[in-house]
Formats: structure tokens, sequence, C-alpha cells
């Protein structure tokens, strides 16, 4: 596999995004003042705007691949973490942690909420293979729903026992808040999509159909399971630290598959490092639209987000934008392969 | 393959009732039959597919099921019409997965010689770079076939390879499966609806009816007026044309 120019524009992308988000802020930290050791500078990037990053990174990288494996196992391309169950399960489990453990630690919410991520997750999917629905469409509205209801159980669980307060940050994403020794927990992105690079050609194998991955030899069921448990992971980690962040994992993976096709390999890359920029991109507009005040992360992907999506829209429905789009998409992938 | 009393239940009603048969090495053999005969089940439950409730599919001295999966899948490659087709992928990328039983994700140099000679055998490689779902459905299903050869198993299954495919297509596909047993030596079965393409193109003809083997034999065997009207209940005509007996029914 080579990387190709996407994949290196959108590097250099990440990176100068990354060095612009340490030092955009409230208080005026330069690159300068950190390399001559001024020592209080260095602290702040330390305490709170290097965790602030890697949050972001790691939200974006793992929302983004969250999504793309969901979308490649259920054969849909609308289910994602926020439109399949994901998302409202793994807050449900923080709330159970609790109601049940009130005095845990931030692992005892992690494991509730990994736990309850899961089995919601199995649970929508092993609905939607027993329903076989027709329609592409039917499959992320029936997850709407039963998030909806997940939704509704955790809120009225949480205004019965006075939670809606202590919830409402895992509801909402929110970079803000994070600073060093409270948001480590969302590095366990970073294996699961390693483990997820590792099994990609599985994941697009059990893509294709039962039938067509038991004729290769592969076990259906065992890799399905495998690999949304792995989605389910990823954005349970992430809904503990940050909170829920929407649209990122049914959009990004496919704006990448428009320009560079299904096959798991060879758009893994590039949606991690697109879910990277796109998120760093947002909180760096919410961060200096309305100085010195935030806009929350939510506003701002959701109408960036909102106009992608319904871009998306036009595109999955309408032919003729996409026989133009395939054609382009074609021409590159030829001329690249002359290039090599 | 040896196949000996198979039986598939669903509910209280048998679909497969006590069937056996053996399937000729190196040879095409047709299963034809009406709607619900149960050709389709019987051709996913030897390729282990689905499940069967009673009896044995010995294949090479061993029972299907006995099989690892894996090692199955370099001997016997099943193709279904139930494939996501949505998928965008490219041929190659399509052909590629043919090697995976071999392989996994590792692609050898041997491998990518054999995808492309694939490729080149299903006269696919000025499209090698194009999306399936820019194909036309007589490409793509070229597309899968050059996959099956990739897959290079001894015994190809087909459910269907016809559906949906236009008269000039379905032609050229049969073309290919003769070809693949004439010159690959596979063995093929294949699950057919146009009788005349299983009389013109097959060497064996296994007839079902109501779940069981009403006539398996060579296609002059088989291919009779009686047979056929007493299969179908229709009134049949058998005429010789290229000393094929090709069918009209009314």
């Amino acid at each position: 596999m080579k990387a190709s120019k996407s994949t290196f524009v959108l590097l250099i992308l990440l990176i100068l995004l990354s060095i612009m988000s340490l030092f955009v802020g409230v208080i005026d930290v330069s690159i300068f003042d950190v390399l001559k050791g001024d020592f209080q500078h260095l602290d702040i990037v330390l305490i709170s705007r290097l965790p602030r990053l890697l949050a972001i990174l790691c939200t974006g990288v793992g929302m983004s691949v969250a999504g793309l494996i969901m979308q490649q196992l259920c054969m849909n391309k609308f289910v994602a973490p926020s439109t399949g169950t994901t998302i409202s399960s793994a807050q449900l489990g923080i709330l159970l942690a609790l109601l049940f453990m009130p005095n845990s630690t931030l692992v005892g919410r992690v494991i509730f909420s990994f736990v309850a991520a899961v089995a919601g997750t199995w649970i929508f999917v092993a609905f939607i293979q027993k329903i076989k629905f027709k329609d592409v469409v039917m499959v992320p509205l029936v997850g709407i729903m039963m998030g909806s209801v997940i939704n509704g159980v955790t809120n009225y669980l949480a205004y019965k026992y006075g939670m809606l307060q202590a919830l409402s940050s895992w509801l909402v994403g929110d970079f803000s808040l994070i600073i060093r020794g409270r948001y480590e927990i969302v590095f366990l992105v970073l294996p699961l999509v390693v483990i997820a690079f590792i099994f990609a050609n599985h994941f697009n194998i059990v893509g294709m159909g039962e039938d067509f991955s038991k004729n290769l030899g592969i076990n259906y069921n065992v890799v399905l399971f495998m690999g949304l448990s792995i989605a389910a992971l990823i954005t349970a980690s992430v809904v503990v630290t940050v909170g829920s962040v929407p649209y990122l994992g049914l959009i990004i993976p496919n704006i990448v598959s428009i320009f560079k096709g299904d096959k798991i390999r060879g758009t893994l890359i590039d949606t991690a490092l697109f879910g990277g920029v796109f998120v760093l991109a947002c909180d760096i507009i919410g961060r200096i639209v309305n100085r010195p005040y935030e806009l929350p992360i939510n506003l701002v992907v959701g109408v960036i987000g909102s106009i992608l999506f319904l871009g998306l829209l036009f595109y999955r429905l309408s032919p003729s934008a996409r026989a133009k789009l395939s054609e382009r998409t074609r021409k590159s992938k030829q001329n690249s392969i002359k290039e090599a | 393959m040896q196949v000996t009393n198979l039986t598939k239940i669903y509910g209280k009603k048998s679909v497969v009732d006590d069937v056996s048969f053996e399937i000729p090495k190196g040879k095409v053999t047709s299963m034809i039959g009406p709607n619900g005969a149960g050709k389709s089940t019987v051709l996913n439950m030897i390729s282990r597919l689905i499940a069967r409730d009673g009896g044995n599919v010995d294949f090479k001295g061993k029972d299907i099921a006995q099989w690892k999966s894996r090692e199955l899948s370099k001997k016997l490659a099943i193709l279904t019409q139930t494939n996501n087709i949505s998928m965008k992928l490219t041929v190659k990328e399509l052909v590629t997965f043919g090697r995976f039983p071999y392989s996994g994700s590792r692609v050898t140099q041997e491998d990518v010689k054999i995808i492309d000679e694939a490729i080149e055998y299903m006269e696919l490689t000025e499209m090698e770079n194009r999306f399936l779902d820019e194909l036309s459905g007589g490409q793509r299903q070229r597309a899968y076939i050059a996959m099956v050869i990739a897959q290079d198993t001894e015994y190809i299954l087909l459910d269907e390879p016809t559906n949906n495919l236009d008269i000039y297509h379905a032609t050229n596909m049969m073309k290919i499966v003769r070809r693949l047993c004439d010159e690959l030596g596979k063995t093929i079965v294949l699950v057919l609806h146009e009788l005349n393409y299983a009389a013109f193109y097959s060497d064996y003809i296994c007839a079902f009816s109501n779940g069981e083997i009403a006539k398996f034999g060579t296609v002059e065997e088989v291919m009779t007026k009686e047979n056929l009207s007493e299969i179908y209940n229709v009134d049949f005509e058998v005429l010789e044309i290229n000393g094929k007996p090709l069918s009209v029914y009314y």
C-alpha cells in the first residue's frame, strides 16, 4: 500500500492545525515564549492546551473510524455510532455507574459505559439482521428510534434521581474541561484503531455479506461481533471523556468513501486523518468566532456537519452527480497507477 | 463429492427430502426444477452456507462439516446472488479477496500473478480499476467469476449465474462456465432456470421436484418430453438442434 497524495495533504493540514490549536486561547501563548523557557506559559500548554489537542485528535480519529467500521459491517452508509444505538447506550452506561456506584472513579464509569455501548450496539445489529430491511433508510431510522428510547430511559432515570446536572456533561461534547489527568482514557482509541486497521480486510469481506464471507472461509458472526465491539469501545472511550459529538461517524467516512472507495485498507488512514482535521478545524472556529467565549463543539460540528450531510444526501440520491465524481475518481486512480 | 440422504426441514415441512447423488468430477452439472423444488437449498447445504437437518455430504473423504472453513475455501467456491453490490470496490480489489483463504491480508507476488491472470481470463483488464457499482450486470457477474477463479478451487458452485442478465450476457456467462470446465478442469454445479442453457452447456442434469430428485443423468437422459412434462406440469416438446435436445414449452 502506498501513501497517496490525499493522505499527505491531510497529514500536513493536521500538523498545521494542531500547532495552531496549541496557541489559540484566552491566554495568549506564543511559540517564542514557550521556546524561551517561560514556565508559566509552558504549564498552560502542558496542562490544558496539549491535553485538549490530543483529546480532539482522538475524538476525530476515533469517531470517524468507529463510523467507518459500523457502516461496513451493517452494509449501510447511514449507520454510525449516533444513528445506531452506540452513543446513547454509552451514556446510559455512565448514568447507571453514577446511580449504582455513586463513589465510582473514572475507571468504574468507563467499564459501565463500555459494557453498555457494546451490548446496545449488538442488540441493534441483531435486530436489523433479523428484520432484513430492504430499504436503506429504514436501518438508521430504526437506530435513531431505538437510540431515542434509550435516551428517554436515561433522562427519566436522571430526572428521577436528580442526576440531570451531572449527566449533561456526558450528553454534550465539550473540550474546554479537558485537563491533564482527567482525559487519558481517550487514548484507548489509538490501539483500537490499529486493531481495526489490521482486520480491515476481514471487515470488508463481512461487509460483502454472509454467504460471501463463508465462501472465503471467514467466520461471519465472530468478525461482525468483534468489529462492532471495537466500534462500541472507541465510542465509549470518547463519550466518557469528551461527551457525544454528533455527525462525525456518519459524515467523515462517507465523504472519504466518495473519493476513495470502500476498501478499508485504502481509506482508513484518510478517514482517521480527515476526522482529526475536521474536529480540529471546528474546535478552532468555535474558539475564535466569539472570543473570549467558546462556542460548544456540538454547535460548530452540527452546523458544518448538517450542511455537509445535506450535500451528501443529494450526492447519494442523484445518479448524475455520482457518475461525474466516479469518473474523476477513476481518472485519478488511473493516473496514480501510470505514475507508479 | 457424494451426497447421501440430505434433508432440510423448515417448520414441519421438509423442503429437501432424503436426497442422494454424486457430483461427477470435471463435469458441468445443472440443477433444474420448478420454484421451491429445493435446488438452491441443496446447493447451499452442500457448500456449508446453511445447516442441514439430516444426511451426509462427503467431500474428498471427509464430511463437509468436518472441514476447516478456511481449508474448504481453497477447494470449493460458492457464488450466490446475495452479495452486497452497493460496496464501492474496484474489480481488482474484489478479485484480490479471492486469494484471502491462502494469504489472508498479505498479498504475495504469486497472488498478484494469479489475480492478474484471473482478471485477464474474464477479459476485465481494461476495467480492473473501475468500481463495481459502475459496471453493467454482466460485467459485475464476470468480476465475481474472476474472484472465484483467483480462489483457485477444484469445485465451483453457482446459484443462478444467469439471473437478471439479458440473452447476450446470459449466453456469455454459460460459455464461460463451459470454458471453466473444459480449459481449467473445474467441476461445476449450477442452479439454472433456463432449461435450454442447462441442456446446451452442461454434461449432467439433476432435476428436482418437491424436494426430491426426479431425474439425474446425462442431458440426453433427462431432457425428454415425458420427464419434463412430469417435472414442470406443463406440455413440452423436445427438439434436436445441433445434436442437443432443446425444449419448447407452451
